[in-house]
Order: C-alpha cells, then structure tokens, then sequence
C-alpha cells in the first residue's frame, strides 16, 4: 500500500475533486441508461457505442473549425434522431420481449456501431482540443482542467434539465406513467410506442451530449465505448432504477472511491477494486433484501 | 450402381485435379516468388496494418523494377497473396494456416503488431516457414526458441532505455528518479522491463511504477503523484492512446518534469493533434528519414520517404519503413542461398549481416535484428508548427536535446 496520499494532504484534494468532476459525467451517461432500463426494461449495451459516436459529432465540428464545445448542442439533436431511427429499426421488435433478447440486439448494435465507426472514421485515436485552460487552487497545488469543469457543469445543466422535463412535461409524464405501468399507460390513451422511441431518442441524446464532453476532455477511439457502458451500468446497479439523485450520487461516489484507490493500491487496481466494491453493494443489497422479505411475511 | 460408380469418377476426377492445381498455387509459380501475409485491413489496427501493407507492396514494386530476385542465375519477381486478419489474432492464426496449407505459400512476412505475430509465430514454426517480420517487437516473441521468425526491427524493451542513458549522462553521469506509466498489454510491459534494466544499470531509483489499465483514459492521479514526487524523467508507453492521453493531460495539469520519455507519438500524429502542447517529448521510434543508411532499392530515408509520399500521399511512420525493409532482407537471402528451399533459405536468413536504408540488419540467434539502435526524436515546435528532431543517437542528431523541459509557466 502507497502512502503517498496521506503524507502530501493535497492530494486527497486533488483526488476528491478529479473523482468528482469524472463522476458527474459518468452519471450523466448512466442516467440515460437508468432512464431506458427503467421505462422501456431494456439494458443498452450499445450505450459507450452511442457515447463515441456523439464524440465523433464534436470532433467532426472541431476538424471543419467550429469549437467542439458547440458539440454538447448539435450532437444531441442529430444523436436524437439516430436514437429514434434505432428504436424504429430493431429496438421495437424486442422492446417486449425478455432482457435476454434485447441485450442481445443491443450488443448487436454495439459491434455494428463499432466497424462502422471504424471504417468511416478510421482507427486513429484523436482528440479535440477546447484549449480551455486549467483552473489552480491552493497556490498552485492543485490543478483542474477547465474543460474537465465544463464538462461537470454541462453535465448538471442537462441533468437538471431532464429532471424538470420528465416532471412537468406532458411526455415526460408520459414517460414515467409508462415506466410505471405500460399496459395501464396505454389504456388510459397513452402512445406508448411513441413513448418508447423518445425514450430511446432521448437516451442517445444524453449520450451525444456526453460524448461532445468526453472528446474534449479525453480521447476517442471506435473501439473505446465499452468502458462507458460498463461504468454506467455499474452506477445503476448501485444507485437502483428511478432515482437520479442516487445516480448523481453513485456517479461521484464511484468517481472519488476510484481515484483514491489508485493512490493507494496503485493504477492496475484502480478498476479492479471499483468491481470489488460493486460485489460487496450486490452482496449486502441481497442480505438486506431477503432479511425484508423474512419480515414482509 | 451406374450412379455410383459416376460419382466414384467425380470424386477421383476432383482429388486428381486438386492434386494437380494445389502446387500450382505454391510458393515459386513461373517468375514469381509468392509471400503470404495476414495484414490487419479492418479493425482496430487498421491504419498501421495500412501503413504495413503499402511499405510491402512500394518494396515489391521497386525490387521488381530493378530486376527482381536473382535464384539459379534466373530472375524472379515477388509477388504477395494478403489477408485482412481483422486486427484479430486467432484469426490470423487461421489465415497463416490458409496461406500455407491452402495457398501452399512456402515464405511469410509478418503482420501488423506484437499480439498478432505471437498468434502467427507458432504456425509458421510448425510448418518450418521461413517468416520475416517487421511490425512485432515484443520481446517475448524471442524468448521461445523460434527458429524460423525474424524481426527486422528493435525490441520492445530497447524502445526508450536510451532515454534513461541520456538523463543520466544529462545529471552529470548521477542515478536519477525515474516516474513511469505503461499500459498493461505485451508491448507497453516489456518497454517497461527495458527502463527497469536501465535503470538496474545506472542505479537509478523507480519512484513511481503505474500500470494502467487498457480501458483507462484518465491519468490525472499518476500526474498528481508525479506532481508531488518531483521525479527526473517520466516515461510513458500505452500506445496512440497513452500517448494522446498523457500530452492532453500533462499539459492541463501543467506537470513539470526535465524529461518526458514516450512511444507511439509519431502512430498517434501527436504534434498534429497537440500541436504546441507536445513539444519537447521525447519519442522512440525505429527509424527517421534523417537517419543516413543506404541501400541500392531506396537509397536513404530521405528519398525513401520522398517517394513513399510520392506513391501513397502520405509521409511513411517507420511502421511502412520497417515492412520494405523485410523484402529487402528478403530478396538478399534468397539470393545468398540461390534456392527456393526453405531450410536454405531459413540458414541464409539467419546469416543475414546487411545494410539497408532502414538500418543494419543482423539477426542474434533468437531471430531479433541487434544491430540497429533505436532513436529518440524530440518534437520542437515554431508555434503550432511541429518537427520531430533526432537528439540520440548522437551520431545521427539534427539538434541538440532541449534539457530540462522548460516550466510551463515559463512556456
């Protein structure tokens, strides 16, 4: 174990922040994961694929001179309709079918993403450049890349934006009356086919503004998008379906606990022990589940 | 029994004219000297498996311009059959099994990166095919006793041992602190193990020793570290992505260090993509057009890569470079054992002491060439503009090393 961590204080400033600043993007993504699996009960595993291709928007708006911030506005919208078409191509076919099946396509969809963005956009890594700048605290000590601040703050806005959609929206309502209860959402007059493509679209929105954010603050790749999805997906399993403060919070969480175990137990455990963690949630989640269901009965 | 004995007819007549047609796809037909080569034209390596492919076919056109390969006093011609190996290894595992068990192929060169030729290696040793590639460094692909793999170029663990030389020779002859971060894969852990011998060799201390994970592209908590420790050289090797990575954050987090060591700047085109933010790495690579090696096909770098971006419209990365290089020691060893059999052709191989525009070209026993250096270049920028300068080793320098880096605030 390094000790490194506590004998210069200012890097449990450094970490704490850096874990944060990453963990609010990551939340973004997982949002938009917790949203369709929460309404539509499908696990997107092409979610890091959608992410990239959102990236690749911003990178595009970057090589033709325009500055890839203006990415986190025109990807989304063309990232929207993508969303829409993929719903109305494959998604509608399993969207009722079991998890397997869906998990399926969407794994499907991932690989496809994957070769094509690979042959239209070549498998150079690249990067656009924000040439933002970087913030100092502490007379120096600490350093923050702004574009990694900008990234958190866009993340909060549309977050923020989501939430407030879906609570006074009349598809937002929509959305969450078929979250709750599809065959009686559709009863009671709503279009929940329609209902299902704005929740996809509105997924790979999320995803497309995530991706402008992460071109600018790390780098891009056609073949780098499963981390995203698996992160994602890990922020869900620990924040549960529905709860968006829970995934802000998961995302941070997440975030700070990565960063701090990288100090201590080095890089090649940084992962690792981000997955350890995950185990030991599911495990005390299951003890706490059946000892409820001892008492419900 | 009229129907059998019909299909009886059928199946002999096929057996006999596969029998008849398989030798003609071997590996000498007429004129032609034919190779095989499984080369990554999809996937993730595709732009390097690129680079690979038009470095073999520039090599084969100009050795055939110029008369060919001289065998029993008649004069033959290269020609190549490639496969598109998806970037994946057991892939090209099978097509290094097609290309000799199907196409009859006698004679490989090798694909595009470490992981894939591993994949390729024991095939081409089973069946005793000669195989002489360019684009695998890993040092583990010359740990296994393969006699008949021969790699044009540096290993992996020679990339940057120069770097620490030169930062010890830079602190007056003293050890220094040495900060590094490789990506956990073959390549990146054996550039890895050649620092820890340098650094073995110089007394020179290791103060921080990040692996990185592949799926990684964060390095702000190894730059904190760096950061606090203060150490004399940072070295860091995870491919195009490591080395975009490392820049965009180094120069975010303004890191100071007096040395920046890396890999793969020149496949990541990192003084394009970071411009000014770049400069002053330093870079390992294989080969630079500045560097003076002749031979009679290509003449120097500088005309090799003149006529590389005449042909292809782009500037070649020693990954093109180093491919030509292989048919060059290709058609020389043919020629020395003036056959087309392939333990000659394997025990010329192995003889092998050569000059080629690429470098010099002599393989140790294990198959790995020894006797060319690698060389490190420092990118230098007029604003945006940026060149990559060789600085080691000294007899081919273009400028003088820029040490220590300047502050970043002072930049």
């Amino acid at each position: 174990m390094d000790l490194l961590i506590f004998q210069n204080p200012i890097l449990i400033v450094q970490a704490s922040l850096d874990g944060i600043l990453l963990g609010i993007l990551f939340a973004l993504i997982a949002y938009g994961m917790a949203l369709q699996w929460g309404v539509m009960n499908i696990i997107n595993i092409a979610q890091g694929e959608l992410v990239i291709l959102g990236g690749y928007i911003a990178y595009f708006l970057y090589i033709s001179g325009v500055h890839p911030a203006f990415g986190i506005i025109v990807s989304p919208v063309i990232m929207y309709f993508l969303g829409v078409g993929m719903y109305k191509a494959v998604i509608y076919r399993v969207v009722d079918r079991d998890m397997f099946i869906s998990i399926l396509a969407t794994f499907g969809i991932s690989i496809l993403a994957q070769q094509l963005m690979n042959s239209v956009f070549g498998s150079d890594v690249v990067v656009a450049q924000s040439n933002f700048g970087t913030t100092f605290l502490f007379n120096y000590m600490v350093t923050l890349p702004n574009a990694k601040i900008f990234s958190a703050c866009i993340s909060l806005i549309f977050a923020v934006i989501l939430v407030g959609y879906m609570r006074y929206s009349k598809l937002g309502r929509a959305i969450r009356a078929t979250a709750q209860n599809a065959r009686a959402a559709k009863i009671l007059g709503v279009d929940t086919d329609k209902v299902y493509a704005a929740t996809f679209g509105i997924n790979a929105a999320i995803c497309g503004v995530a991706g402008a954010l992460i071109a600018i603050t790390f780098t891009l790749h056609p073949y780098v998008g499963l981390p995203y999805t698996v992160r994602s997906f890990m922020i869900v399993i620990v924040a549960g379906l529905g709860n968006l403060p829970g995934v802000a919070l998961s995302g941070m969480g997440l975030g700070v606990f990565e960063e701090f175990s990288d100090y201590l137990f080095g890089t090649e455990f940084r992962i690792a022990s981000v997955f350890l963690l995950l185990v030991l949630i599911l495990v005390f989640r299951r003890f706490k589940l059946s000892r409820k269901r001892e008492y419900l009965k | 029994m009229k129907i059998i004995s019909k299909l009886n007819v059928l199946i002999l007549s096929t057996i006999i004219s596969l029998s008849i047609t398989l030798p003609g796809f071997a590996k000498v037909v007429g004129d032609k000297i034919i190779l095989g080569a499984a080369v990554s034209l999809t996937g993730k390596y595709s732009t390097n498996g690129e680079h690979t492919k038009n470095g073999y076919n520039m090599a084969v056109k100009r050795i055939n311009e110029m008369g060919g390969v001289k065998v029993g006093g008649k004069s033959y011609k290269f020609d190549i059959i490639y496969y598109d190996d998806e970037s994946d290894s057991s892939r090209a595992a099978q097509l290094a099994e097609r290309l000799i068990k199907q196409d009859g192929v006698e004679f490989m060169l090798g694909p595009y990166s470490s992981g894939l030729t591993k994949a390729i290696a024991p095939v081409t040793e089973e069946n005793q095919i000669p195989m002489v590639e360019a684009n695998g460094a890993s040092r583990s692909l010359f740990t296994k006793g393969y006699k008949y793999l021969f790699a044009v170029l540096s290993a992996a663990n020679q990339y940057l041992e120069v770097a620490i030389d030169l930062a010890v020779e830079k602190n007056g002859g003293k050890p220094v602190n040495i900060a590094m971060a490789f990506e956990q894969d073959a390549f990146s852990q054996d550039v890895r193990l050649g620092i820890l011998d340098a650094a073995k060799r110089t007394g020179s201390k290791i103060t921080i020793d990040d692996k990185l994970p592949k799926e990684l592209n964060d390095m702000a908590a190894t730059l904190a570290k760096v950061k606090a420790t203060k150490p004399d050289v940072l070295v860091v090797s995870g491919h195009s992505k490591g080395a975009l990575t490392a820049i965009r954050q180094i120069s975010e987090m303004k890191v100071d260090v007096p040395m920046l060591a890396m890999t793969h700047c020149d496949a990541s085109k990192l003084a394009k993509q970071h411009g000014s933010k770049s400069q002053y790495a330093l870079c390992a690579a294989q080969w630079h057009k500045s560097l003076t090696y002749k031979d009679k096909f290509f003449g120097d770098g500088m005309q090799f890569d003149k006529e590389f971006t005449a042909m292809y419209g782009y500037a070649p990365p020693y990954q093109a470079a180093e491919s030509a290089a292989a048919l060059v020691v290709f058609k020389d060893a043919f020629e020395r054992a003036n056959s087309f059999d392939r333990t000659k052709v394997r025990d010329a191989l192995a003889k092998t002491d050569m000059q080629t525009f690429y470098g010099n070209i002599k393989f140790a026993e294990t198959g790995q060439n020894t006797a060319k250096p690698m060389v490190l270049f420092q990118v230098i920028c007029d604003g945006d503009n940026c060149e990559n300068k060789v600085v080691a080793p000294t007899k081919w320098a273009s400028t003088e090393l820029v040490h220590p880096i300047p502050k970043w605030s002072d930049r």
